[in-house]
């Protein structure tokens, strides 16, 4: 019996409108953030989800959180979809997927004590009464690593470490079963950023609760995510369990994501793959394959034909016609 | 033969506030040599940035004073110079490429007002000669089609390409000491990757000596032929990049290296240094990270430890270190 995925994305697209004019607007084109996006996410598992800027994984998250409506596809937490939900239901949904984002500063109200900002999930959908909502923020503050009496601090009396942890706090005051964690650790320093990473996955091995990963950093990926999926330009690229990922790149985009890390010490020569020039437009994605015009392995297909995602081993799929001949898996 | 072209000694700059005296640069020293990248390692307030803005002689308004110290460029002390004359050093000796291309570039300027402000700077020349010289520098730094590029406004271009432009600006002087602080942190990976080869380039063909600020040891890695680590004001440890990795003397360099997430071997837990930096308006008397250290001894809270020599060119600041 397979197990239903806590979380389905299915052939999700955003396409945003570009206008001109404000009283007779006209439609310029069509920015494709995310365009044909699918994958699922099991209960306590970690999702990473890699790319550059624009490569539409923000507008992903932003949609499982029901911020953002698709233009297609769908989303679904335990097998029902979460858009076009109304009232209570949107509400119950909210309280089960949470956000963390990257900048702690911007998450919190500077004007209204941490305890206050954690309670209030708790306070808005009606969790219980005052004395059991402070009872469950000291627990909360607790299960981040900060004092039950730093509830009574406002947000600038924390470092940006401990302002990040009351972020999480907040977001796991609903017991949610998803949290999109956006670039969770990449505004903190290097030793804060370790502390940070071991309490998320204290929380995760705690509380069973899923994480969809954002982030740029491999490393931080490979440290915290159980599959990992590659975007460029709206397009899912390659996606794997991230040990079979790391073992064995096989996108040429991923193995220049995976050239671009800089490691301390470099003890072998990698395959060295400088990509040429930047990110083209998604306003005008190239044809075919978008990521080839700055692929060192273009071929003529490429300009003309998509590549589908195929299987190039159990559960390690790869849109690239370098693996067109490839029997499926 | 290794020439230093900079030389800091000493160097203390402090905030001056009514709460009481930040110590945020408390007794900085290190060389630079003649073609060399030596990278300026901490998290932040460290005192790095601050450091970098003080050999510039561009501090923060509000309370900021370099009181004590050597910034010898050339051998000439340039903390003794008028600011008259330190405009005429920045740009042509000294310069500097901030981490937001952003901040650095004038909104409502097109590129290339802005790279023959700097080139006329320093001579005058007739104009068709200086966008001569405007295009040959957005053509070292690579940028395609540089003669459209020139009429172009920042918001025109990626966050890529305008820290191209502001490299392009900072060297078009022919400086012999390129301060840059944190120049790839705001961009991608891929895009990381290409400006630290474009600035080795340039490297390379001019000779000059690059102060390379940086929280990333990935960055490190790649750029820098040494390294000093910086803590609570001070450096604590200073050497040839390898010997830094290979094996860190200090505690807090350790400590550092130990809780990066590494791209291979065992994920387990990470490594992490407890507790909090001191503060910098209230500095303890012993070693600054003895709070925080695994190793503390009593001696380590009670006096601060010279810097000791642990190799031929690597240097720490730390009791338990063996002097070589």
């Amino acid at each position: 019996m397979t197990e239903q995925p806590l979380l389905r994305v299915e052939n999700l697209r955003k396409h945003f409108a570009l206008t001109k004019g404000i009283l007779f607007t006209r439609t310029l084109g069509y920015i494709k953030a995310v365009d044909d996006v699918s994958f699922e996410i099991r209960a306590g598992e970690t999702l990473g989800l890699v790319g550059e800027s624009g490569c539409g994984k923000t507008t992903t998250s932003r949609m499982i959180l029901n911020l953002e409506e698709p233009t297609e596809g769908r989303v679904l937490l335990d097998g029902e979809p979460i858009h076009g939900l109304q009232g209570e239901a949107r509400s119950a949904y909210r309280a089960k997927v949470q956000a963390v984002f990257q900048d702690p500063w911007s998450s919190l109200n500077p004007r209204m004590k941490v305890g206050r900002t954690i309670a209030e999930a708790l306070i808005v959908n009606r969790w219980g009464d005052r004395a059991k909502i402070a009872a469950r923020v000291r627990e909360l503050l607790l299960q981040v690593g900060l004092r039950p009496e730093q509830a009574e601090q406002y947000p600038h009396e924390f470092s940006g470490g401990q302002r990040q942890r009351v972020a999480l706090a907040a977001a796991l005051a609903s017991r949610p079963r998803l949290i999109v964690l956006d670039e969770p650790v990449s505004a903190l320093d290097v030793s804060i950023r370790a502390q940070m990473m071991n309490l998320l996955k204290d929380i995760q091995a705690q509380d069973n609760v899923a994480y969809l990963l954002v982030a740029h950093d491999l490393a931080t990926v490979r440290h915290m995510a159980d599959h990992t999926v590659v975007m460029y330009l709206g397009k899912i690229v390659e996606q794997a369990p991230t040990a079979s990922l790391f073992a064995d790149v096989r996108h040429p985009y991923t193995k220049a994501l995976f050239a671009a890390v800089l490691v301390a010490r470099p003890n072998r020569q990698e395959e060295e793959i400088e990509l040429k020039g930047e990110v083209p437009s998604p306003l005008d994605p190239p044809a075919g394959c978008r990521f080839h015009t700055r692929c060192p392995y273009v071929m003529p297909q490429c300009s003309q034909k998509e590549p589908a995602l195929r299987a190039v081993a159990p559960g390690h799929f790869v849109a690239c016609h370098l693996f067109d001949d490839m029997r499926a898996a | 033969m290794s020439e230093t072209v900079l030389d800091v000694r000493d160097l203390h700059t402090h905030f001056f506030l009514r709460r009481g005296v930040v110590k945020a640069v408390d007794g900085v020293s290190f060389s630079l040599r003649r073609g060399e990248v030596l990278g300026l390692v901490g998290e932040s307030g460290c005192g790095k940035s601050l450091t970098a803005l003080s050999l510039m002689r561009l501090l923060p308004k509000g309370g900021a004073r370099t009181i004590k110290g050597e910034v010898l460029l050339d051998g000439e002390n340039i903390l003794e110079r008028s600011p008259a004359e330190m405009r005429e050093i920045r740009g042509r000796r000294i310069s500097m490429v901030l981490q937001d291309p952003q901040t650095s570039l004038n909104p409502v300027f097109s590129i290339g007002d802005q790279l023959r402000e700097a080139i006329l700077r320093r001579r005058r020349a007739p104009r068709d000669e200086v966008t001569k010289e405007a295009v040959a520098a957005l053509r070292r730094v690579e940028i395609a089609a540089p003669e459209q590029r020139l009429g172009q406004y920042p918001h025109q271009m990626s966050g890529g390409m305008k820290q191209r432009v502001v490299g392009a600006i900072a060297i078009s002087g022919q400086p012999a000491v390129l301060i840059a602080d944190e120049p790839t942190t705001a961009l991608d990976v891929t895009i990381q990757l290409q400006y630290l080869k474009l600035l080795k380039r340039l490297q390379a063909e001019t000779g000059m000596a690059i102060l390379f600020i940086t929280h990333d040891f990935g960055v490190v890695g790649r750029m820098c032929d040494r390294v000093a680590v910086m803590y609570a004001g001070r450096i604590v440890e200073c050497g040839p990049v390898r010997q830094i990795f290979d094996a860190p003397a200090h505690p807090y360099t350790r400590a550092l290296i130990a809780s990066v997430p590494k791209m291979t071997g065992p994920i387990g837990r990470l490594t992490t240094i407890e507790g909090q930096p001191p503060s910098l308006m209230d500095l303890p008397a012993g070693c600054r990270f003895a709070s925080r250290c695994a190793q503390v001894e009593p001696r380590c809270l009670a006096a601060y430890p010279g810097t000791v020599q642990v190799g031929p060119e690597h240097t720490a600041d730390c009791w338990k270190v063996v002097p070589a």
